[in-house]
């Protein structure tokens, strides 16, 4: 129950800049999500607020104390890590109930609020197992309890889902958003999958080199992205490029079809539409058919369009062949336009 | 307590001890071995290399290493190749093969000392099987051969385990496919040995051989409890110049040439079985 | 095209070709478990047997069980005492390079810092070095310290021997200790004390006995040092080196049967980490 502010953070590890200019907020009982390939420096930063890193500049806030000189423990947090780290010598019991006992609280209240948030897992009939008798998912739900019991200020997850297999992972996803709303904590979750991300977040923070490209709610991210490796990252399959040129009267033609776009002095953009906001019309880009993908609920038909590839999604139920030539029109408010040099949007 | 300063911290007393107890007495070794009553010079080697029982002994330390380091890197290749295949029984069979490891090499040279001695085992099963009628005296100058038999049958017993261990765990960091794939592509067992275990063992191979060969020239407690003065080795000379001789200069230039042939050692064992950059599991 | 060197067998041969081999492979490992035991079980016998037995010809090779040379062993001028005194270098020799090492094994795995690979370099040196001949210089250190001929100087000498193999093997059992373990427990409450000594002390108890147990019998069963630096109070191994010539032969094997049954029971103990240790060295 508190809220996070994280000033001006930066990070280096011996000549390497792992994080530059972080600034977040996160309001309290808001989950946002840290989303970006490995290496980007979304661990880091958690690791950094959860205290088992330290700053090489700036200030993390959480509540109204300031917290970079803390250690983990005095910071109100509680941590979910990606291998679960559960105790192997203690019981399922006394791992939920491990930081209680650090606090010293009396045993009746360790014993109801270990129930508690086991029986919020559904694992309270595993409390007497221990680690090895039980199996990865149900190893995950204890993590996530013995943080939960804690009563956090603050819960911070690391990946803590991409050990699971692909179902597990799909059940575990929804159910972690539950517990989230239901317990109305603050939560930072870090995250490869774009997919987990939208799903989850209130907001997601889009992070690449070290940096945080855009931080916004899920929709958001996906229709209007800040720049280039935003629209990329986000969506599968993912958005396509066209080059567009500057024509006379505001114009801009791709691929010798004119679309209105910005007002800008630049003679050059990146025309950007997703696969899946093209239809098949009698006007629109000049495509020709070469790979058709029928994955069920609709194909993915991949195109050529002036010797650049384009992807579309179109209807199941849709005649192809290969080598035959489409038109495919774009929803005009879903176009976004980008800067070739910087990447930036200049939608 | 600082995280940084905190790694340092912890090895300090390490550091420390090992600096007083290891680098301190090896320069006063080295120091004392170039020092003599007539004051810095190689006198005290050129006493040691003079007295009559150096090339001897120097030969016999040689000679034994030469004969019980490759039998015993067989004999724990073998050993090794056997158990990693064995399922039942695997456990007992590696304790049983590692006992000699706690075995103090005195302990072991009084073990085979029982079996050679005139009144021993060895004798015992002569006569039984007829071959002699009165038991032979095999640990005499009379004999020298069958001295330095018994010192590498021992020496063999006791320190085979050395190897094996470092073979073993060798072994096992082999992943299986490197060989399902050789036998797909049409090698045999011999030859998935030849090709695939022994290039990928080079490493332990080369660790387990430094490590032999620089205890072979140590060789001490077993030529003691089995041949005595019968067969003098470069530790028990260093022994005699320090405690009858009362000779330390001497003793400390015995030390430093039993260091120096295990650097020697050392360096062409590293050399030889040196693995190309890149080239390791 | 088929090659002309393959040859087929049929089933029959098959078969009989798997059994010759296993036949052979089991008779090898029951060959070479001979080859280990059957010096020990002779030792055994001899020690088991009365003076009289030891030195009569030819050997009976069951033993008499009788105690007679173990009895004139322990009656033995100053073997008591060589055996207690064994014990107690051992027992510190294990108390300190346990005390001295483990935290450097810590170090070693925790941490990454300046100076890391020349600290570990500085550790298979001593590995490597012919100790025993350190025991020289350090004898004349020990008179002038007034360390010589004691229990604690020869443990100090002992520990320089097993503190490679502690940190070593303790390293490795760190390493098996994942640092998240000790970062979940920060965040739950505890500090970096209190983190050890309740997420991973007791997962590596074990081990640390594990190697407290190979410091003993590296302790126990060193010879040469031993030898240098004792004179009254001897340790078990410098007594029966000095005696070889003099002592009778029941004696000396009394003697190596006590050496060698601590042994027996303490490479049980700890071989499951006999290999740890040479794994993670090999790296």
């Amino acid at each position: 129950m508190a809220e996070i502010k994280v000033k001006n953070i930066a990070k280096t590890f011996g000549g390497y800049k792992a994080l530059s200019d972080i600034n977040l907020t996160v309001a309290d009982q808001e989950f946002v999500v840290l989303l970006g390939a490995s290496g980007c420096g979304k661990t880091t930063l958690l690791r950094i607020i959860a205290g088992l890193e330290s700053a090489s500049e700036g200030e993390i806030w959480i509540g109204d104390r300031r917290v970079d000189h803390l250690p983990p423990k005095d910071r109100g947090i509680a941590l979910v890590f990606q291998n679960y780290a559960i105790f192997p010598h203690l019981s399922v019991f006394e791992n939920i109930g491990f930081g209680l006992r650090m606090k010293k609280l009396p045993e009746t209240e360790i014993e109801t609020r270990v129930k508690r948030t086991a029986e919020m897992m559904h694992i309270e009939q595993l409390l007497q197992r221990y680690s090895g008798e039980i199996s990865g998912g149900q190893r995950q739900r204890v993590a996530v309890a013995r943080a939960l019991a804690m009563e956090p200020d603050v819960i911070l997850m690391d990946e803590p889902l991409s050990n699971l297999d692909a179902l597990l992972r799909l059940e575990m996803r929804a159910e972690l958003k539950g517990i989230l709303a239901q317990s109305k904590t603050t939560a930072i979750y870090v995250t490869h999958d774009q997919v987990e991300a939208m799903s989850l977040a209130d907001r997601i923070s889009v992070m690449n080199g070290g940096r945080i490209v855009q931080a916004a709610p899920p929709i958001d991210v996906y229709r209007n992205p800040a720049n280039k490796f935003v629209a990329g990252f986000l969506g599968n399959p993912p958005m396509n490029f066209l080059p567009a040129t500057k024509g006379e009267k505001g114009k801009w033609y791709v691929s010798e079809m004119p679309f209105d776009g910005p007002n800008t002095y630049l003679t050059n953009l990146e025309f950007a539409i997703r696969p899946e906001d093209c239809v098949l019309s009698a006007q629109g880009l000049r495509a020709m058919v070469q790979v058709i993908e029928p994955l069920g609920p609709h194909q993915l038909v991949t195109c050529n369009i002036s010797g650049s590839m384009f992807r579309v999604i179109l209807e199941s139920d849709t005649a192809l062949s290969i080598g035959q030539f489409i038109r495919l029109e774009p929803k005009k408010d879903r176009i976004c336009w980008f800067d070739p040099t910087t990447g930036k949007s200049t939608s | 307590m600082n995280a940084k300063s905190l790694p340092y911290i912890l090895i300090l007393p390490v550091t420390v001890f090992l600096g007083v107890f290891f680098i301190y007495p090896f320069i006063l070794v080295s120091q004392q071995a170039f020092q003599s009553g007539a004051g810095v010079g190689l006198s005290n080697f050129e006493n040691v290399f003079s007295h009559w029982k150096f090339p001897i002994s120097l030969k016999n330390t040689l000679y034994l290493a030469a004969a019980v380091v490759p039998l015993q890197l067989g004999l724990a290749l073998l050993m090794a190749v056997l158990v990693t295949k064995m399922q039942r029984g695997r456990d007992l069979v590696i304790y049983i093969w590692t006992i000699p490891l706690g075995i103090s090499d005195l302990a072991a040279g009084i073990i085979w000392l029982v079996i050679f001695d005139q009144s021993g085992f060895l004798n015992s099963i002569m006569q039984s099987v007829g071959a002699i009628d009165r038991p032979i005296n095999l640990l005499s100058y009379q004999s020298p051969g069958l001295v330095f038999l018994a010192i590498a049958l021992a020496e063999i017993w006791r320190a085979t385990a050395i190897i094996l261990v470092i073979l073993v765990a060798g072994i096992g960091l082999i992943p299986k496919e490197y060989y399902e794939a050789a036998e797909v592509f049409g090698a045999n067992g011999w030859q998935r040995f030849l090709r695939v275990t022994l290039p990928l063992l080079r490493p332990s191979l080369s660790t387990a051989l430094v490590l032999r060969v620089i205890l072979a020239f140590e060789v001490f407690a077993v030529v003691q409890a089995l041949g005595g003065t019968l067969f003098p080795v470069l530790m028990s000379e260093t022994f005699k110049y320090q405690f009858e001789l009362l000779d330390s200069g001497g003793a400390a230039a015995l030390a430093l040439v039993v260091l120096a042939i295990s650097i020697t050692a050392t360096v062409a064992i590293t050399r030889i079985l040196r693995v190309p950059k890149g080239a390791t599991l | 095209m088929i090659k002309e060197n393959i040859s087929i067998l049929t089933p029959a041969q098959i078969l009989q070709r798997h059994k010759i081999g296993r036949y052979l492979y089991r008779t090898l490992i029951i060959v070479l478990c001979a080859w280990v035991l059957l010096p020990l079980y002779l030792l055994f016998v001899n020690a088991l047997s009365s003076s009289k037995a030891v030195n009569s010809f030819p050997k009976n090779f069951v033993p008499e069980f009788d105690f007679e040379s173990l009895i004139f062993f322990s009656q033995f001028a100053g073997m008591t005492s060589a055996l207690s005194n064994s014990i107690k270098v051992a027992v510190i020799t294990m108390i300190m390079s346990i005390v001295i090492g483990a935290p450097a094994g810590y170090a070693l795995s925790r941490f990454d810092f300046r100076g890391k690979s020349t600290f570990r370099l500085l550790i298979l040196l001593t590995r490597a070095f012919p100790l025993p001949l350190l025991a020289l210089p350090l004898a004349v250190l020990f008179i002038r310290t007034g360390l010589d001929d004691t229990i604690f100087g020869l443990a100090l000498v002992h520990t320089t021997l097993a503190l490679p193999f502690a940190v070593l093997i303790t390293f490795s059992i760190f390493s098996g200790v994942p640092i998240e373990l000790e970062e979940v427990a920060w965040t739950l409450g505890c500090n970096r004390l209190t983190g050890f000594t309740k997420v991973v002390l007791p997962l590596i108890l074990p081990g640390i006995a594990a190697s407290a147990i190979f410091a003993f019998v590296i302790s126990w069963n060193e010879v040469f040092a031993a030898a240098v630096l004792t004179v009254e109070n001897r340790t078990l191994t410098a007594f029966l080196l000095q005696n070889l010539d003099t002592s009778p032969l029941h004696l000396k094997f009394a003697g190596g049967f006590i050496l060698v049954i601590p042994a027996l029971i303490f490479i049980f103990a700890v071989r499951k980490y006999l290999f740890a240790m040479w794994g993670i060295a090999n790296r």
